[in-house]
């Protein structure tokens, strides 16, 4: 009797408790994630909803409040213009010639900063300087810089009989911007890079070199095996910039950024969808535009991790 | 010890969501207090005026800013200058689309103004019902831009952009060609075709690396507006596909840029900046504004070889308009700073400070304008030579997309030629692609 007196009258506060306790351990997680989740929501994923919504849409800009149902003909206008092609290309070209030597010059470098030398700590931070600049400073250099008549770069081609006008090609120009590009990303690379390699164990490394493989050979058969995650993210956060690359060829091409210069040489998809919208007022094509480029992130990340699923296989398997 | 952590850690728990929620309501809601203060009531408030322009207004230079301030204890006044003129478009349509982020002064500049009459026109306060303010004292057709089909003023004129050519005699002597400036625009007097022989000349005794304009650009926005008929028609329908205008003006840069006479730069870009310190080009269509940006770029090295002679055919091109949005919160405050702004005495001080031309008649009159000299120019008698120019302003009608069409034939086509040496039939239909695409539905 005693024991089942026990039993029953304290109940009502531990289970009470227990059940809190229980919430707690659920439902606190998911509340101290809520004001991101919340905030995404508001800003990001109805934005993003948003425009799909336009995008099937005649807006102008001007008035935003009136729509006309389109269906999918701003997406198929897209398909039969050669200005959004080119904008593709564009966009591809100037991708490949920023992001891949960026990202090799980013695994030199790490390496070399992996090493004991003097100043180690000052050279690490001053490869993230060029991080640091704003766009607009260091593009208006670059400008400069590129300038065909008055620029030092052509001063110093002079030299070999070369005389690329760097506003007006179209490899020059697409050239020029890249270097922009790969100049302010090498350094942040770099350090993540470099993060990633001193994670790598060292005595792999002592037994590389008891084995006798100079640092050629363990930088190819060490390092890079063993970040080959961390370069898998910048591979992906890399294609992700390109992909909405603005500031810079904006910037560079001055007044005719927004048209990516006279033949739209360098004009990529984030300027061809600014282009649309803003000085065109046509805001439901610059929409479509804008999931577009959605849409082609979404292919890239399931190629590149379709690849990679693949060689982990290939590798589990052989 | 356990049963006391359990409810501090709930306690802990409601506080966090308690936090964060509020983080989340501030975070989200964006200021919506309306501004309690609306024009009126006490006419000694403290109040701030904001005034967002681009380029160079002069109102600051002038120091008509403080002048006013001085005038009105009350009123403070702060201003946003953006130096791209089309990025300020693109920001001002945004803000007036969405009715927030607006100063209570925002000027406009001609070539958007028709957008600004047509698809904004109830965005703006009416300054023609404004006390104090009579269109009459502008010039006629500079109001007549500013105003709706419902006949609402809704900006005040600041300045023009009547034109005339800034030449550089050395070059010209040097290339065989008269350097007074009275000889000089009789070489051309009458027709711009004039002009682009007289380039021939120049260019068969240029000085090595030298050209005798800037840009095939430049020359197409000069010769288009002395055009009756520009790119859109009086109802505002775009015409520039058959418009007389657009085609001799075309027509006419290209055979400049194919005479190799035009130094082929953009305007307004660091290039063409540099150009002006190295003399590369003898000539520049010169709207009163542009006296300005000669003077800071040639800088020393061009004083007093600059000049500056009669355009072949008189016209327009610039000026801008001050209007008052009505999503501003002093609306009243601010048509009253507008009215002073563009009073004729005020546009005299800009013209003296900055060479911005009056757009009052009685602006035009003023005997600081109508004597002005500029030593940078040789002391060419500007006041005299652009206010002559300006009364002969025969204005074309502007549409909704003029700016657009403008762009796009300059920078996607002449500067496709020039840079490219594309085939000016392809330009012409790769410019009609552009426009229909751009302007279309």
């Amino acid at each position: 009797m005693a024991t089942h007196v026990r039993a029953e009258a304290p109940p009502a506060r531990p289970a009470w408790r227990s059940r809190l306790y229980r919430f707690d351990l659920k439902a606190s997680p998911y509340a101290f994630i809520a004001p991101f989740f919340l905030c995404f929501a508001a800003f990001g994923l109805f934005p993003l909803i948003w425009t799909g919504w336009l995008s099937l849409h005649y807006v102008d800009l001007l008035k935003p409040d009136v729509m006309e149902w389109r269906g999918f003909g701003n997406y198929t206008r897209l398909w039969s213009n050669d200005q959004f092609w080119t904008a593709l290309r564009n966009t591809f070209t100037i991708g490949v010639i920023s992001t891949v030597p960026q990202l090799l010059m980013a695994l030199g470098l790490a390496h070399l900063l992996n090493f004991r030398m003097r100043g180690r700590g000052f050279f690490r931070v001053a490869i993230l300087a060029p991080y640091a600049t704003s766009i607009a400073a260091a593009t208006l250099v670059f400008v400069q810089l590129f300038n065909p008549d008055y620029g030092f770069v052509n001063w110093m081609l002079d030299a070999v009989g070369i005389h690329p006008n760097w506003y007006a090609d179209t490899w020059p120009s697409q050239i020029a911007i890249s270097t922009i590009v790969t100049w302010r990303w090498t350094g942040y690379n770099a350090l993540i890079y470099l993060a990633a390699m001193q994670a790598v164990p060292k005595d792999l490394y002592e037994a590389a070199s008891l084995d006798g493989a100079n640092r050629w050979q363990q930088f190819v058969r060490i390092t890079i095996p063993s970040i080959r995650p961390t370069i898998m993210f910048t591979i992906i956060v890399s294609t992700i910039g390109a992909t909405q690359l603005f500031g810079e060829p904006m910037l560079f091409g001055g007044g005719v950024g927004v048209s990516g210069g006279s033949a739209h040489q360098f004009q990529t998809l984030s300027l061809y969808l600014y282009e649309l919208g803003w000085p065109s007022r046509q805001l439901g094509r610059a929409s479509a535009v804008a999931w577009t480029m959605l849409l082609l992130l979404l292919l890239i990340g399931l190629a590149q991790y379709l690849i990679t699923r693949y060689r982990k296989r290939h590798e589990l398997g052989g | 010890m356990r049963t006391t952590s359990r409810p501090r850690r709930a306690a802990v728990v409601a506080t966090a969501v308690l936090a964060a929620s509020t983080l989340l309501l501030t975070a989200c809601s964006s200021s919506s207090d309306k501004g309690g203060e609306k024009g009126g009531g006490d006419a000694n408030a403290k109040i701030t005026l904001n005034v967002g322009d681009f380029g160079t207004f002069g109102y600051k230079e002038a120091g008509l800013y403080d002048e006013y301030m001085a005038a009105h204890p009350n009123i403070t006044i702060k201003y946003d200058t953006v130096q791209d003129g089309q990025k300020y478009w693109d920001a001002l349509t945004t803000h007036l689309a969405s009715g927030s982020g607006l100063a209570d002064v925002q000027a406009v500049e001609v070539g958007y103004i028709a957008q600004a009459t047509n698809t904004l026109g109830d965005k703006f306060v009416d300054l023609g019902k404004t006390e104090g303010i009579n269109p009459a004292n502008w010039l006629d057709w500079k109001s007549k831009q500013a105003t709706t089909a419902s006949g609402a003023l809704i900006g005040l004129g600041t300045d023009i952009g009547p034109m005339a050519i800034c030449y550089r005699s050395d070059l010209f002597q040097q290339a065989g060609l008269p350097t007074d400036r009275e000889e000089v625009a009789k070489l051309w007097a009458g027709d711009w075709s004039k002009f682009v022989d007289a380039g021939k000349r120049y260019q068969a005794q240029a000085p090595a690396g030298t050209f005798f304009t800037d840009s095939a650009s430049g020359l197409f926005n000069a010769v288009l507006s002395a055009q009756p008929e520009q790119y859109s028609d009086a109802s505002g329908k775009l015409v520039y596909k058959t418009s007389a205008g657009v085609k001799t003006a075309w027509d006419l840069s290209v055979a400049a840029s194919q005479a190799k006479i035009s130094a082929g730069l953009r305007q307004f870009q660091d290039p063409w900046n540099a150009a002006f310190a190295n003399a590369k080009f003898a000539t520049v269509v010169c709207p009163s504004w542009m006296t300005g940006i000669i003077s800071k770029y040639s800088g020393d090295s061009g004083k007093g070889k600059w000049d500056v002679a009669a355009a072949p055919v008189s016209s327009n091109w610039g000026g801008a308009f001050l209007t008052v949005p009505k999503a501003g919160k002093h609306t009243k405050e601010a048509a009253a700073l507008v009215a002073w702004l563009t009073a004729p005495e005020q546009q005299a001080k800009v013209f003296t400070k900055v060479g911005n031309v009056p757009s009052t008649v009685g602006g035009l009159q003023q005997p600081a304008v109508q004597g002005a000299k500029q030593e940078y120019f040789n002391n060419a008698p500007t006041g005299q030579i652009f206010a002559a120019a300006a009364q002969s302003i025969k204005p074309a009608p502007i549409g909704e997309q003029d700016g657009n069409v403008k762009t796009i034939i300059t920078d996607n086509g002449i500067l496709d030629i020039e840079e490219h040496g594309t085939d000016p039939a392809k330009a012409w239909s790769n410019v009609t692609k552009l426009v229909d695409d751009k302007t279309g539905h």
